[in-house]
């Protein structure tokens, strides 16, 4: 026990003193933020020059103006249409619109012309065909003497208000839903992130040791269960401090942009979602929002999701170590024999996604309790009220998951790590678990 | 003497082959040990079992009379043949966790460490990461780790490969004074002259069986061919030539083979009785190279033939 200490205090301080450590740590949030404002600047980006286009309207429809878009304005100059045409190709006008007539007023489709030798880009085809649009229609609302107030009160908003049958003091707010799938998915997520980037980690560092041949000097200390428990509960301790790390300076370095750039976090939410929310119930959402939150049953997630990720972790990362020993420095061999670990952990973060929209659904359901999976779907599903019956059959059929793999782990350990320049294949590495100490 | 170590009929089996076959000796407490045998012999087979790092399927293995058990580890320093250091640790703090992994104190640990790397002069590297190191100081780093919790049994395979001749000396003399002070020191290595020279007894290893054990004198005492070499100086007489076989002949040396050894001496005073001047009189034992290369060379075609026919 007291050997293990020492491996597991090795492991996680030689890690945690690197001088990249504590870089990765604090820049990799730095790094996603200022992708993330790339991409909103990315996204936001409209063509570099103005167009200036020549509009004939003969039917009087636009009356003259045309609300200008997105680096597009409208003139109406007063000339024949080709004499605008050859100031098009001279470079007057990046090109030239003539608007027929309506065939009929209640047309729901019309063609206009645009004269120009330069391919129009789709940013502004899209933009004039609003422009006119909206006139075109402005148009139509005086001609046929309609009220555009009225108009506008046609179309008609609807909220769900969901009400609980059985249980009436539990509210339940369309809120929560949304809520509950955020916190799944995030959860989700880290899960996916953690099982990947720490297990490559062990499997690495394994590996490099086996190289090394620092492995027998070790062994004939300590038992290669040892070994690998430590730098597995090791490299486990250095993924908690990272996230604990960036749990605290995400925020203070959001805020700290905010406060510099004066940077909305809303631009961030429109670049993303497509439907904006109407600012009047922005304030009500939020208020409503931190209300779910408060509701949510965290003193069961938080745990629950705790025993989920340290149960995921050591399931995968032992079967890394297992891989790293068997190979060695093989690069090429490590790779073949990762990718059965990662298939199952691809499809759990897919099942994931899908979780998170309809966590009742029996793909959900059956992939939180089938263990390989559950590790990332489970968490993805806790704030949607799983029955306990669910949860308690997912957790022990982890469990007795990971004792397997872990002790399956370990066989094919403690006879990789003193194994060298022999082929690799699972069949070997089945051979392995047989093998007599 | 007790013995520190006692193997008797241990067996090991991988597989498909048989790694350890049957190897039974005993280790006398504080004697240098030396443990050979060609490539693949089955000799790292052995030091793993008795290292603990596997078992032996049968037979018993026992350290200062006590079947092995969990604590042993912690009295036995192993210096393997392929032997390697974490990179990016400091020196100090390897051999800080090396000796805490062999169950020492950390006050006892660093007191232990600070008095060998001062021994080896090489206090001022403590601060210095093992890569930073050239690979000599690294090789009497990894020494230092073997024997820093002052094991009672010490396993050196090959301790002396990429050290330069003062190095080699340096670490020869802290083996002697280890066994001095009380350590049994097993010695694996192909160089057969170290062995003659540094180890008391030998046991040699082929195909996973013992096929010679024995204190080193003894062993080349027992082989050896009456062969004895004379050097002089001036003409040696015909007469006294043809009296004796004569096996080769240089400038002013013979080597003479008798069917007795003590006509050696008979056939010294006939040499001074003929006013031959002798300058050098000396009897050819066999190297342990010679004796090496003929065992494992005459063992070959036995063992071919105990393995069952296909």
């Amino acid at each position: 026990m007291n050997k293990l200490w020492l491996i597991i205090r090795r492991e996680y301080l030689s890690r945690v003193q690197k001088r990249s450590f504590v870089l990765t740590t604090l820049l990799t949030p730095l790094a996603f933020l200022v992708f993330f404002i790339f991409i909103g600047f990315i996204m936001n980006y409209e063509g570099d020059e103005g167009r200036k286009i020549a509009v004939v309207d003969d039917t009087g429809m636009l009356r003259g103006a045309i609300r200008d878009a997105s680096r597009l304005t409208f003139v109406f100059p007063k000339a024949p249409l080709d004499s605008l045409k050859a100031q098009a190709t001279s470079g007057t006008y990046s090109g030239v619109l003539v608007i027929p007539p309506l065939s009929d007023i209640q047309s729901r489709e019309h063609t206009i012309q645009y004269y120009s030798d330069d391919q129009l880009s789709l940013d502004a085809e899209m933009a004039i065909r609003e422009a006119v649009g909206s006139r075109v229609r402005d148009y139509k609302m005086v001609t046929l003497q309609l009220d555009p107030q009225v108009i506008e009160n046609l179309d008609t908003r609807i909220r769900i208000d969901p009400r609980p049958i059985a249980d009436a003091s539990r509210e339940l707010s369309s809120l929560r839903t949304a809520i509950g799938a955020g916190i799944g998915f995030v959860m989700g997520i880290i899960m996916y992130l953690g099982v990947f980037i720490y297990g490559m980690m062990i499997m690495r560092s394994v590996m490099e040791e086996k190289t090394n041949r620092i492995v027998e000097v070790m062994i004939s200390s300590v038992r290669p269960f040892q070994l690998m428990m430590g730098k597995i509960i090791g490299v486990g301790g250095v993924g908690l401090t990272q996230f604990l790390v960036w749990m605290i300076v995400i925020p203070v370095i959001s805020m700290l942009v905010q406060l510099i750039f004066g940077f909305e976090a809303g631009n961030m939410a429109t670049v993303t979602t497509t439907d904006s929310i109407h600012p009047d119930d922005m304030q009500a959402m939020v208020a409503l929002g931190m209300q779910e939150l408060g509701r949510i049953e965290w003193w069961l997630i938080l745990p629950l999701f705790l025993l989920y990720f340290l149960c995921g972790y050591l399931l995968y990362a032992s079967l890394f170590a297992a891989v790293g020993s068997a190979v060695g420095d093989d690069i090429g061999e490590s790779q073949s024999l990762t990718l059965p670990i990662s298939i199952p952990v691809l499809i759990a973060f897919y099942i994931m996604m899908v979780s998170v929209r309809s966590p009742h659904s029996s793909l959900a359901v059956w992939a939180s309790i089938f263990p390989l999976f559950s590790p990332i779907v489970m968490p993805s599903r806790l704030a949607f009220d799983v029955p306990w019956w669910q949860i308690l059959l997912s957790v022990v059929l982890l469990l007795a998951t990971v004792w397997f793999f872990v002790w399956l782990s370990s066989r094919i350990y403690r006879v990789g790590i003193l194994m060298y320049g022999k082929k690799v294949t699972l069949k070997e590495l089945g051979k392995w678990l047989f093998y007599r100490d | 003497m007790a013995n520190i170590l006692e193997l008797s009929h241990v067996v090991k089996t991988y597989q498909t082959t048989v790694a350890v076959d049957d190897v039974s000796f005993a280790m006398p407490e504080g004697s240098i040990f030396g443990l050979l045998g060609p490539n693949g012999a089955g000799k790292t087979s052995l030091i793993r079992i008795i290292t603990s790092i596997t078992r032996a399927d049968q037979g018993t293995v026992l350290i200062q009379g006590e079947p092995l058990h969990g604590d042993h580890p912690e009295i036995i320093g192993y210096m393997p043949e392929e032997r390697g250091l974490y990179k990016k640790m400091k020196v100090g703090e390897h051999l800080l966790y090396l000796a805490r992994l062999k169950g020492l104190s950390p006050v006892e640990a660093r007191k232990a460490i600070d008095q060998w790397l001062e021994k080896f002069d090489i206090a001022d590297r403590l601060n210095k990461k093992v890569e930073e190191l050239s690979k000599g100081m690294q090789q009497k780093i990894q020494f230092i780790a073997t024997v820093v919790h002052r094991p009672k049994l010490i396993i050196l395979d090959e301790p002396f490969s990429g050290l330069d001749p003062i190095n080699t000396n340096l670490i020869k003399d802290e083996i002697y004074q280890l066994r001095a002070q009380g350590a049994s020191i097993i010695f694996s290595t192909h160089r057969m002259e170290q062995v003659e020279e540094i180890c008391e007894r030998i046991v040699l290893i082929h195909r996973g069986r013992n096929v010679l054990e024995g204190n080193v004198a003894e062993i080349r005492q027992a082989r050896k061919q009456n062969l004895f070499r004379y050097s002089f100086e001036g003409e040696l007489p015909e007469s006294i030539r043809q009296s004796v076989e004569v096996v080769s002949e240089r400038n002013g040396q013979i080597v003479v083979h008798f069917q007795n050894d003590r006509e050696s001496n008979v056939f010294l005073r006939r040499l001074m009785d003929h006013q031959v001047y002798v300058t050098d009189f000396t009897e050819i034992l066999p190297s342990l190279n010679e004796i090496f290369i003929r065992t494992v060379g005459e063992n070959a075609p036995t063992l071919t033939s105990n393995t069952p026919a296909v």
